[in-house]
């Protein structure tokens, strides 16, 4: 079976070599049935690199330590989920999934793809092809995980405890998901520019695969970061590692071009800067995968160190940037530019928001990058963090969300400012209601507290006037306006979501940065310990025993209104196979916010060190993501993108043109 | 206004605000980044209290003195020098004598190294990569601390 999955693997990336040749060749030479051989061949390469997946997930199921990456990260008694979930939780199977997901997108296209034009799909399966060839042969040659040991070991190494956890079945294939859902709109540029040729239906087909992407990578972001608020005991929801930071790049390039492919898709402006920033996206993905895969930097992620590696994904970072860079400098002027609009428009605003996000995320891009370029340059090692993106990023971000709610009542092609502050006059007064009841009378709150509070009102409120104004609200009969909110498009529910979304996110991290507390004491059992009204009494610490660990458990009682109201464990778990301690936080959800507390060491006089948090409106960081997911899969099932749409038209149209 | 002074003070706009952008970036580089050091290093750079910095090493044996509640004293050593530190928290779990850590912190008016948070490394097999390359560069790594 794994040999077969290894054959497979060869086989899929020899079909991604046609798949890269052919129907290039075919749409050069208008050659209809090579152009033809592009879908087949995509859809092939997928089965095949599907079966060579499945392959390997067996081979982690059956506990098959006579393969190296099998022996390397797993052991019998790992639970059965960890088993399967590890096949990605290492780097050999990690980039398997990283091409099953991208001939996955291919092979969507050469499925659904049939009412593009020919030349464009196969332009478009062809640059998939070569970002397929590269990836495949990066794991053919440096990474492939389907190498075998002789004699084959009887034990394995077991999986990084930190990675035994839910987490890795949900974070790494949503991530995914999202970085490479990019590489279609990546391929549909390319081949515009090849093509030298783009139009509004360019743009009905490259939104709903932003979309399709950005929603991903907004999960795999926020499940991320929950995972390591968690898991890693430290009580942080974002730390501005450059690994957090490979993924929020190609975040927030993609809300750019999720904005600015609205722009081009209705009024058919800014064509040749959404062809950029599609490039740009994926360019950031790419960068992502290297920065995290390649070594250069030291973090959990980094499965393993191998220059080899790092040197051959920075060959194809190079390649596929500077090529399709390249091109876009060659071609680029061909394409025709688009219809002009006053400054004070609906294009005007998302311009706005695609000058603040790309700015945004250059500032990252230098943060990220700053100490890399040093150390190889000079040898001084310096660490960029919390402080460089609290100067850079946040003055950024917080005027663009001021605006946020102002885009979606502007008209297009010229806006009036005052109609649309006319219409957000209730959203404004609540945003000041919230900032004078934040610094009036809750204890503590800095004017900064009342002002991200006032702001995430304002944005929450935004998003409703938006659907308000947009069924009439105020303005015709309740009858009318229930009807008129119930025909809304669903892309208006999309953009009011997702910018609702935005406002709980936000309110979620004011909440736990300006509010929270915390508190790190030592205790014995019996005693107990207060944090913000809530009571704590520690119980003690009891040994037990997991299927691959042993723990000691401390059990903490939390007590409301003097009653008993539930236990609170955490524990420090010892995994033997590996000599690793790990801390299991123990959370207790109360309404929005959460009580965290994390266990330290045992003291000789049998005291504990604990840590404890209190965290206000926490869950609406991850909560608020969610919304925003909602938001893109509500925009995904507006009729307008759905492919299906514009064919069903046309049907109508030639039953009446055939006489029957 | 014509409409091309118009245009042209649209992307002046748009350029002071890259410019801002740019300026804002770099102060913040200057401004924010934290040095890493190993303690041999320190005598060379003088660092003043109250500067944030990265201190690396590895955890002196013996050294590790469980104070009053969650505090903690030890040493960062690089075979060389070493520098003592207190941490008020909870120790990573993979925290041991004689393993690499990083500190992150400043200097006390005491010379003692105040660090609010202590990294050591991911799991048995990695150390931080910068105290990894700095015992290298002085010729104390051994392959079997890896």
């Amino acid at each position: 079976m794994v040999e077969t999955g290894h054959f497979a693997l060869v086989l899929a990336f020899a079909l991604s070599l046609v798949q890269m040749l052919v129907p290039l060749v075919g749409a050069r030479t208008g050659n209809q049935r090579l152009m033809a051989v592009g879908g087949p061949v995509t859809v092939t390469g997928f089965a095949l690199t599907a079966l060579s997946f499945a392959a390997l997930a067996s081979a982690y199921a059956g506990s098959d330590f006579s393969v190296a990456s099998v022996w390397e990260n797993s052991h019998s008694l790992q639970p059965m989920i960890y088993k399967i979930t590890g096949t990605w939780g290492n780097h050999e199977g990690s980039m398997l999934l990283w091409v099953l997901i991208l001939t996955f997108f291919g092979a969507l296209i050469a499925v659904f793809g049939n009412n593009l034009p020919a030349t464009l799909k196969a332009n478009v399966l062809a640059v998939q092809g070569m970002i397929g060839a590269a990836f495949f042969l990066f794991i053919l040659a440096t990474s492939n995980p389907f190498t075998r040991l002789n004699p084959a070991p009887i034990e394995g190494r077991d999986l990084n405890p930190i990675l035994q956890d839910l987490g890795l079945a949900v974070h790494p294939p949503m991530l995914y998901l999202g970085y490479v859902g990019f590489s279609i709109c990546f391929s549909f540029s390319v081949a515009a520019l090849i093509e030298g040729r783009i139009d509004a239906s360019w743009a009905r087909w490259v939104r709903p695969w932003t979309l399709v992407a950005w929603m991903f990578l907004t999960g795999g972001i926020a499940m991320g970061s929950y995972w390591a608020y968690y898991e890693l005991g430290w009580g942080g929801f974002w730390f501005w590692d450059p690994v957090e930071n490979a993924s929020f790049m190609p975040w927030l390039a993609g809300t750019a071009l999720l904005h600015s492919a609205i722009v081009m898709e209705k009024r058919s402006a800014l064509k040749i800067w959404t062809l950029l920033l599609a490039i740009l996206t994926f360019s950031l993905s790419l960068l992502g995968t290297f920065l995290v895969r390649s070594g250069v930097l030291t973090s959990v992620h980094a499965f393993a160190t191998d220059p080899a590696r790092g040197v051959f994904i920075l060959c194809i970072l190079t390649l596929f940037i500077g090529g399709s860079l390249a091109l876009f400098a060659l071609r680029a002027s061909r394409l025709t530019a688009g219809g002009l609009f006053h400054p004070i428009s609906r294009e005007g605003a998302l311009v706005l928001n695609n000058l603040f996000l790309t700015t945004a995320t250059a500032t990252v891009l230098v943060g990220t990058l700053y100490p890399l370029a040093l150390e190889a340059l000079t040898g001084g090692k310096i660490s960029v963090g919390a402080p460089f993106f609290d100067l850079t990023f946040g003055p950024l971000m917080l005027p663009l969300l001021a605006i946020v709610p102002f885009g979606p009542l502007l008209s297009w092609k010229r806006g009036d400012v005052i109609a649309a502050s006319q219409r957000l006059m209730a959203a404004f007064a609540l945003a000041i209601a919230a900032i004078l009841v934040t610094g009036l009378f809750i204890d503590g709150a800095s004017v900064f507290a009342a002002l991200g509070v006032g702001l995430a009102v304002w944005l929450v409120a935004g998003a409703l006037t938006d659907l308000a104004a947009k069924s009439g609200f105020g303005a015709v009969a309740p009858a009318i306006v229930l009807r008129r909110f119930a025909g809304l498009p669903r892309s208006v529910f999309g953009t009011a979501l997702a910018h609702l979304g935005l406002g709980l996110t936000l309110l979620g991290i004011v909440g736990t940065l300006c509010f929270g507390t915390e508190k790190i004491l030592t205790m014995r059992p019996g005693e107990t310990v207060e944090l913000s009204g809530h009571t704590l009494r520690f119980e003690g610490l009891s040994p037990s025993k997991g299927p691959n660990f042993t723990e000691d458990r401390g059990r903490f009682l939390l007590i409301s209104d003097g009653n008993e109201d539930g236990e609170i464990t955490s524990a420090k778990r010892f995994y033997p196979v590996r000599q690793t301690v790990t801390t299991e936080s123990g959370i207790r959800t109360l309404g929005l916010s959460q009580l965290y507390l994390s266990l330290g060491d045992e003291n000789k006089d049998g005291s504990v060190v604990v840590r404890l948090w209190w965290k206000p409106l926490v869950t609406l960081i991850w909560g608020g993501g969610l919304v925003m997911m909602a938001g893109a899969a509500m925009s995904l099932l507006d009729r307008r993108l759905r492919v299906g749409a514009p064919a069903k038209r046309r049907k109508p149209a030639a039953a009446l043109a055939s006489p029957t | 206004m014509t409409r091309k002074q118009k245009r042209l003070s649209v992307i002046l706009a748009g350029l002071a605000f890259l410019a801002a952008a740019a300026g804002l970036t770099f102060y913040a580089l200057g401004q924010k980044a934290s040095y890493f050091y190993m303690p041999a290093d320190l005598a060379a750079a003088s660092v003043p209290p109250g500067q944030r910095i990265r201190l690396g090493g590895l955890v002196e044996k013996g050294t590790i003195v469980r104070g009053q509640g969650a505090t903690v004293a030890f040493s960062v050593t690089d075979k060389q020098k070493s520098v003592k530190v207190t941490y008020t928290g909870i120790l990573p779990d993979l925290f041991r004598e004689e393993q690499g850590v990083i500190t992150e912190g400043a200097f006390g008016p005491d010379g003692v190294f105040v660090a609010d948070s202590v990294l050591a490394k991911h799991d048995e097999r990695y150390m931080p990569k910068e105290v990894a390359d700095g015992l290298k560069a002085k010729g104390v790594w051994q392959e079997s601390t890896n």
